[in-house]
């Protein structure tokens, strides 16, 4: 399940959607990402995220393919935000559902990893008096490439 | 209209503010690579000119990541657009 929206998200549902989402499950690993304060810039006061309408959850779903083909994944949820998000606010969701915590913790790390460097989204930090487009960090793609 | 023979361009994030581009449509031609085209847009100068390799250009093809040397179609769309910042 992929959702890329302007709307928040409640955690705990989509906590609630993977424990019911079938059998066999004995691990949830979830991942929340925010806004925050720092970044190629200091004193942010919140980011404009863009994406790529169509090529994004295409990715994303080759993303969730590919972990379930190296780690046993019953069910995956990924939700990322878009448009303006403020301080301290949820970007971003990543939630697996294993048999076992090892591959419920490294699938839904890898999902993370990957997307940071592969799914077509961009940030741009904007500060009080001015706003600056998120440059690619290189080990955002170390810890990608940590997975080939 | 037909668009029959022609390949749509989109930009995105820093390239579509400052080209001040979100798309446009080209001429398909024999033999045009995404690199060909590339080279053919910076030649317009000005900020145009930082997709000749000034800065990191991604490239995806009918919506997948590709290399410069993928040859165009009549109907493809292609994006360029910097390295991703998602997450």
């Amino acid at each position: 399940m992929i959702r890329v929206q302007q709307q928040d998200f409640d955690p705990a549902e989509e906590y609630r959607a993977l424990r019911d989402s079938g059998s066999g499950t004995g691990a949830i690993a979830t991942f929340t990402g925010l806004v925050r304060d720092s970044g190629d810039l200091t004193g942010v006061t919140g980011l404009f995220l863009e994406h790529y309408p169509g090529m994004t959850e295409q990715v994303i779903e080759g993303l969730i393919s590919d972990a379930s083909k190296r780690w046993d994944v019953r069910e995956a949820r990924v939700i990322h935000r878009v448009g303006n998000l403020a301080l301290g606010e949820q970007i971003v969701f990543v939630g697996v559902c294993s048999a076992h915590r090892g591959d419920a913790f490294a699938a839904c790390e890898f999902i993370m990893d990957a997307l940071k460097t592969s799914a077509p989204f961009w940030k741009k930090e904007i500060t009080g008096d001015s706003e600056h487009w998120v440059e690619q960090k290189a080990a955002d793609v170390n810890r990608s490439q940590s997975w080939e | 209209m037909s668009t029959d023979n022609t390949i749509t361009v989109k930009f995105f994030a820093r390239l579509r503010e400052e080209l001040n581009t979100e798309s446009l449509t080209v001429a398909a031609g024999s033999g045009l690579t995404a690199g060909r085209l590339l080279q053919d847009l910076a030649a317009r100068g000005g900020n145009w000119a930082q997709l000749d390799g000034a800065q990191p250009v991604m490239i995806a093809v009918n919506q997948v990541m590709t290399k410069p040397d993928r040859e165009l179609q009549p109907g493809d769309e292609v994006a360029f657009f910097p390295p991703v910042t998602g997450g």
